[in-house]
């Protein structure tokens, strides 16, 4: 403690300090400007090692291993396991079903996604209950969803087949159909998440400049073309963000197909097993094969990448054309560098701003015209 | 040098910070250390899980006692809804090197040979003194080859048949129990008997014999000693020439689909659970813990009753252990509380909170369970139709541990031609053949 009150020091002492005592700190202030920000974000790297990263590459270690669920770690087996799984036909028809349920489900989602979004978007009475309204489906738990719709399409004494029945067509074999199948889960799928989507999309086209809509008015544009013409434009990159999710649930779709059935196998001939579920069904079903199952993950990782990617390529594209239309409109506000764009040469990708800067009015102001009939 | 000082006292400064967090820290230690001690001083305060999954009949007063009898312990039930959810649970904590297991973690007999695979998970339970309490068969599941007992059995699943009586009074056939047990062939029955009643019955009802052919092939295929791998190697047989399993196939799809008897049901799903109530068959195998589930379906049907019979002799289907993991903290009152549960007064108690049928030769013989009727199943003598079926229980069957994949194989070339219609009965036994094949077993 003595030394804490240490008499202070002699003002000769200051005039002796060293230069290079300046130059440090000026470093340190250098450093402080170059590696600050990176220690602010750190924490969320951090934490991306510790959940994303780190099971990553120890799935990978796995996947190169004999791996019992029970039994552990066994031999160094090198990509024995990958090719075991390629060489598997239920692998593939996994992956065919997840495709098959998958596009059933994104594209009639996306497309009632973005019409009950537009209409949502108009002057409503009580819109904050109608909004929330088509977020109830997404609050409801999977597995409700999945005994609910389980009753509604059971082959026998399923309601829609009695319902079929009752106006005199033939029951529908929800369980062995194979497209059947597909539908019946799609179905589930897109009653949780369409007004999810609906939800963001509705938040972007409220951003969406209300002159916009006043000059389309003045220029004689109706409902439907304003629809096409200004809210679709500019909610692109929103878009881009909804389908890019979209595909990677879809990819990894579990829930709905474990409870299709009482087994949860995806059905006696396997008709409606996801890779998700062939997953599972290696790893804890009864082969019990971690190794087999951690090689599963990864195909489907790197299935999803490649998906992703090229979904990115085909938005981008799709928003480029747009971009290219709109852009020219918007040149003198924008301030584009690259200005002399050839009308029909895409924007690459990379100098496609993902907002775009258009300036964004303050939710406030757009909000006051949803709040005129109360 | 002033620079120096100050180096110095932030030095001295986070040095004495640093002590006195430790200082800190090493209190609270001593703090944490003496309240473990005193608590160790006061009599073996010990908190004992028992993890199990649907109903196993243990009630709050039951293990009340138990604490009574042992002062210092404490028992906690946890209940899992499914067997499906338990049995992943336990797989994956084992996985996971038995972190978080319970003491005692509640088995189905299904599980046990994947189990078997790897004893040291589990104490060796076996005890002399406990040796006569179950049938032999019970001791022998759950028995490795090396002589370490893996659990000790709560209650077991002998097999009659449950029939819907109004149905059988509108097809003309006889409605009582014991000339029911007498149509379907008596102490002799025969799966022929069987079908042969259910062919008479659909000629004179809308209603389907039984409710699906997986479910019947379960019952005769536990009739195998040994139906897909070699009792004495557990080495898988081949599916392709094993006749016994392909006969049994042939049979129970010739009744299913071309005699009509079966209505085309998989079990545990939802058209099954409406089956119940929209007269959908009148007969089903019946093993004891089944009286549970057929009443919470068929709720308000008044129809159903048991008969004291079972084609092709004796069956078992399912039932369950307890065994302790050997991961647990206090293995040795865990195993003392395992063994207080499975004693014959427990499980009788059991049997009459949630009709779990007692495996203990002792419990089967009381009082409680001889006199127990089921008042759904119109008062059926449950208590002594379930231990007939217990005493012409003659196999065990065999199940090694590839027992399950060859077995889903088979039962979805069941389901393919029973419920779904996609193929027929050779092409989906073909199909059956392909899949075992695929598990590169031979």
């Amino acid at each position: 403690m003595t030394l804490l009150n240490a008499p202070a020091p002699a003002r000769n002492d200051l005039d002796n300090r060293p230069p290079r005592r300046v130059g440090f700190s000026q470093r340190l202030g250098r450093w402080d400007v170059k590696f600050s920000p990176y220690l602010y974000i750190s924490p969320f790297f951090l934490l991306f090692a510790l959940i994303g990263a780190f099971p990553l590459v120890y799935t990978a270690y796995v996947s190169v291993h004999e791996w019992n669920l029970l039994g552990g770690q066994g031999e160094f087996v090198g990509l024995q396991n990958f090719t075991d799984v390629l060489g598997q036909p239920i692998f593939w028809k996994s992956v065919a079903n997840t495709f098959s349920i998958f596009v059933l489900s994104a594209v009639p989602q996306l497309a009632l996604a973005i019409t009950i979004a537009a209409l949502l978007d108009q002057n409503l009475r009580s819109a904050t209950f109608w909004r929330m309204g088509v977020l109830v489906p997404y609050v409801v738990a999977p597995v409700a969803v999945s005994m609910i719709f389980g009753r509604m399409f059971a082959d026998q004494y399923g309601l829609i087949n009695a319902i079929l029945g009752g106006i005199g067509f033939d029951p529908i074999g929800w369980h062995s159909d194979r497209l059947a199948s597909h539908v019946a889960i799609a179905t589930m799928v897109n009653f949780r998440w369409t007004g999810y989507n609906a939800l963001i999309l509705l938040a972007a086209m409220q951003a969406v400049p209300r002159e916009l809509y006043e000059a389309a008015v003045i220029d004689g544009a109706g409902r439907l073309r304003q629809f096409f013409s200004v809210t679709v434009p500019q909610i692109r990159s929103t878009m881009v963000f909804v389908v890019i999710t979209a595909t990677i649930g879809g990819m990894q779709i579990f829930d709905e197909v474990r409870m299709f059935d009482a087994l949860g196998m995806g059905g006696p001939s396997r008709n409606w097993m996801t890779t998700v579920l062939y997953l599972y069904d290696v790893a804890w079903g009864n082969q019990k094969n971690f190794g087999r199952a951690a090689a599963v993950a990864w195909l489907l990782f790197m299935l999803i990448v490649c998906i992703g990617l090229i979904n990115f390529y085909l938005t981008t594209r799709i928003a480029a054309a747009d971009g290219v239309r709109s852009s020219r409109r918007r040149r003198p506000k924008a301030l584009l560098a690259q200005a002399p764009t050839g009308a029909g040469a895409p924007v690459p990708p990379s100098a496609r701003p993902p907002s775009s800067p258009r300036p964004h009015p303050t939710p406030e102001t757009d909000h006051t015209h949803g709040g005129e009939g109360r | 040098m002033f620079s120096t000082t100050i180096r110095a006292r932030r030095i001295v400064a986070a040095a004495t910070g640093a002590l006195v967090v430790a200082g800190l820290a090493a209190c609270s230690d001593d703090a944490g250390g003496a309240e473990g001690e005193t608590g160790a001083e006061s009599g073996d305060d010990v908190t004992l899980t028992v993890a199990t999954f649907n109903q196993f009949g243990y009630t709050e007063e039951m293990l009340d006692r138990f604490e009574e009898e042992h002062p210092g312990v404490t028992v906690e039930l946890v209940t899992a809804d499914t067997s499906e959810a338990a049995r992943t649970n336990l797989t994956t904590k084992i996985a996971a090197g038995g972190e978080g297991l319970s003491d005692i973690e509640a088995i189905e007999v299904d599980w046990l040979p994947e189990l078997m695979q790897y004893p040291d998970l589990f104490v060796d339970l076996s005890d002399p003194e406990l040796e006569s309490r179950w049938h032999d068969w019970k001791v022998e599941q759950a028995t490795t080859p090396e002589g370490q007992l893996l659990g000790y059995g709560t209650d077991i699943g002998p097999e009659g048949i449950c029939y819907r009586q109004d149905l059988f009074a509108d097809a003309g056939l006889p409605t009582d129990p014991a000339e029911v047990a007498e149509l379907l062939g008596g102490d002799d029955a025969t799966w022929e008997d069987y079908f042969a009643a259910g062919r008479d019955f659909v000629a004179n009802s809308d209603a389907a014999w039984f409710d699906g052919a997986q479910a019947t092939y379960q019952g005769m295929v536990n009739q195998l000693e040994s139906a897909y791998e070699d009792a004495e190697t557990g080495e898988p047989l081949d599916l392709a020439t094993n006749t016994a399993v392909k006969d049994l196939y042939d049979q129970v799809l010739a009744a299913s689909v071309d005699d009509e008897l079966s209505a085309g049901l998989e079990l545990w799903t939802a058209d099954w659970d409406a089956a119940f109530q929209n007269d959908g068959f009148a007969t089903m195998l019946c093993p004891a813990w089944m009286t549970g589930p057929v009443e919470e379906r068929a709720g308000g049907v008044d129809g159903w009753n048991i008969a004291d019979v079972f084609p092709g002799g004796g069956g078992n289907w399912g039932g369950s252990f307890l065994t302790v993991p050997a991961s647990g903290a206090n293995t040795e009152q865990a195993q003392e509380l395992a063994a207080w549960l499975t004693a014959p007064e427990q499980q009788t108690e059991a049997f009459e909170n949630a009709g779990t049928f007692p495996s203990q030769v002792e419990a089967q013989s009381s009082e409680e369970v001889q006199s127990f009727t089921n008042p759904f199943f119109n008062d059926a003598p449950v208590g002594q139709i379930f231990t007939s079926r217990a005493e012409a229980i003659d196999v065990v069957p065999f199940k090694g541990a590839n027992y399950f994949s060859i077995h889903q194989g088979v039962q979805d070339a069941l389901l393919r031609v029973d419920v779904t219609g996609e193929q027929d009965p050779e092409a989906s036994w073909d199909g059956a053949v392909e899949t075992f094949n695929s598990l590169g077993l031979m």
